[in-house]
């Protein structure tokens, strides 16, 4: 399996990436080089094994469905690079 | 203690400035003082991101009052360097990038919650490899951080490991008693290792991760960094605990691990991973390691050999499952809510791409892109899902080699510190320096690195132990010992304070 430059393009439009028109070639050269490396794991019987979810043993913990915090919409605002009152701004999304 | 110099203050280990302190031979003041006059006479190594002077006082101030009202807590008055990866309330945590270059947390880390609880001062957050990614610090937004480590007769800069490479450097440097780190494949080891320091990564789940900037979440795991094996003891019963933040933390109860150090290695089983004597690894890395074997064995540690057969799967499946979750955490940098927002976007999509695209580092982008790639469509099963089995594989390694060990020993890196820029052109030779820490990481297992002694050059390198899950009083007591038979003493010549 190789990673060509349309599918360099591709995937940064999924991962909402702007990559450069001249960095997609070189792009797609590196991830072959990581990809080809990672090849290696197909040597690797994993029929019947199953997949790792959790490292340690335990059992997810149940707490009850509550409010346990809040009213701190200053404080959710103070780090947005746009925002007025209590609202995020985006540009506009529907015409 | 009328008369000593800083340098004095800045040399002492975490035990000897808490008995210190408690013993009222110095006051907390003086001590944050020393320090902070070495962090700006150490600003050359660029080993902070941000210096919080002004608070350090403040909190040293309040220590000392505690301290004389007999009041005071586990870490009363002690300076420590944080890693920039842990928020910190009202002073800004970037992860070394330029998407949180200006980001002010409006909440605290819960590890770092537990350190300030327990009377701790901070002196600063210290510089990383983006978002943790890397393993020389030199993908930080805000430059590398040089190595207080020179070879022999060399002025050349060398890198201090990576990514907790700030704190590293720190620890070396005599410019904070301690620190905090952050490992997912090797971030507090690796740097530890290169740079002459103690590096513990306990259990995953044994630390809260609330409040940490999110790389991969299951294998993220915060440590501390330290000039000993005992400070490291010290600094991890502060940092743990079970949080109700982090449903991952484990509800176990933190033991006093100080108390257990002294206990000697006699009849404890020691395994060596046959698989770990890799192609390629420098004499001196191998003749470390067993001699470190004898040391052990001299103590009365029984020597077994076991073996790890998926040890070579390791790195590669970590470069499907750590990219994956990390192109999923990082999801969230979108320039909407928090971060950086990237000028004139044409809309919502341009708004996203561009923040992004400006806002990520070259490796951070290189990492999202392989993470989406096998996360896509397709391609799920064949890459993700199937590194998913495998690491199933390499816990399964290990359960079966603990079952006539106790501790495994093992090198921490492949060699000592290298220079500035030396792997930065090909990623997969930087990727190789995690290939004794990551298995751990994949695991949730506790390694800890311990410094060795030099190479021929002058270098430092360490040692790693590997523990059975929260067994890390035996990991501490293993550690101990090699630490006690190391006897490393050496420290970096200070030609960066000229």
């Amino acid at each position: 399996m190789s990673v060509d430059k349309d599918t360099v393009r591709r995937i940064a439009k999924l991962a909402r990436l702007a990559v450069p028109e001249e960095r997609l070639e070189p792009m797609a050269r590196e991830l072959n080089g990581i990809f080809q490396w990672v090849e290696m794991l197909g040597e690797v019987k994993v029929e019947g094994v199953p997949p790792l979810t959790s490292v340690v043993a335990q059992k997810l913990k149940w707490r009850k469905d509550e409010v346990t915090d809040g009213g701190n919409a200053d404080a959710l605002m103070a780090n947005a690079p746009g925002g007025e009152d209590h609202f995020f701004t985006v540009p506009k999304v529907v015409e | 203690m009328p008369g000593s110099s800083s340098n004095d203050l800045t040399a002492m280990t975490l035990a000897g400035a808490r008995d210190a302190l408690k013993a009222r031979k110095i006051s907390s003041r003086e001590l944050t003082a020393a320090f902070i006059a070495a962090i700006e006479a150490g600003r050359g190594l660029n080993a902070f991101v941000t210096e919080t002077a002004e608070v350090a006082l403040l909190m040293a101030d309040a220590s000392d009052k505690r301290l004389a009202a007999g009041e005071a807590g586990a870490l009363e008055g002690l300076p420590l360097a944080i890693k920039d990866l842990f928020c910190t309330k009202g002073t800004r945590t970037t992860a070394a990038s330029k998407i949180l270059g200006d980001f002010v947390p409006p909440y605290e880390s819960t590890v770092t919650q537990n350190l300030w609880n327990a009377g701790a001062v901070m002196l600063g957050k210290t510089n990383l490899d983006e978002f943790a990614m890397g393993s020389s610090n030199e993908t930080s937004f805000f430059g590398p951080v040089v190595n207080p480590w020179r070879a022999k007769d060399s002025n050349m800069n060398l890198v201090p490991g990576g990514s907790s490479g700030g704190s590293s450097a720190a620890v070396a440097a005599d410019l904070c008693l301690a620190a905090t780190g952050t490992d997912t494949g090797g971030s507090i080891r690796q740097p530890a290792a290169v740079t002459g320091t103690v590096g513990l990564k306990p259990t995953y789940g044994r630390c809260s991760r609330y409040g940490i900037v999110a790389f991969a979440s299951s294998l993220d795991q915060a440590g501390p960094m330290t000039k000993t094996v005992r400070d490291a003891a010290i600094l991890l019963a502060s940092m743990a605990s079970v949080d109700p933040k982090d449903s991952t933390s484990v509800d176990l109860p933190v033991p006093d691990y100080e108390s257990v150090l002294e206990g000697g290695v006699k009849g404890l089983r020691v395994g060596i991973p046959k698989e770990y004597r890799i192609e390629g690894i420098p004499a001196d890395v191998a003749a470390l390691w067993d001699k470190a074997a004898d040391w052990l064995k001299a103590q009365g540690a029984e020597i077994v050999e076991v073996s790890l057969p998926h040890t070579k799967y390791a790195l590669p499946t970590y470069y499907i499952v750590a990219p994956a979750e990390a192109s999923s955490n990082l999801a969230r940098y979108d320039g909407v809510r928090f971060g950086y927002r990237a000028a004139h976007p044409r809309d919502i999509t341009d708004l996203y791409e561009r923040s992004r695209g400006e806002g990520f580092g070259a490796e951070v982008q290189r990492r999202i892109l392989i993470g989406t790639y096998v996360l896509s469509a397709g391609y799920y099963d064949a890459y993700y899902a199937r590194a998913q089995r495998l690491r199933t594989l390499i816990k399964r390694d290990f359960d079966a080699a603990f079952e006539t060990c106790d501790v495994l020993l093992t090198p921490s890196t492949p060699g000592p510190a290298f220079g500035l820029g030396a792997k930065t052109s090909d990623p997969l030779e930087m990727y190789l320096q995690d290939v004794f820490t990551v298995t751990v990481n994949l695991a949730g297992l506790p390694g800890i690195s311990v410094p060795g002694g030099l190479t021929e050059s002058g270098l430092p390198l360490g040692l790693q132990l590997i523990g059975k899950a929260f067994d890390e009083g035996t990991l501490l007591r293993a550690a101990q010992a090699v630490e006690t038979a190391a006897d490393f003493r050496a420290k970096p010549a200070k030609w960066w304070a000229a």
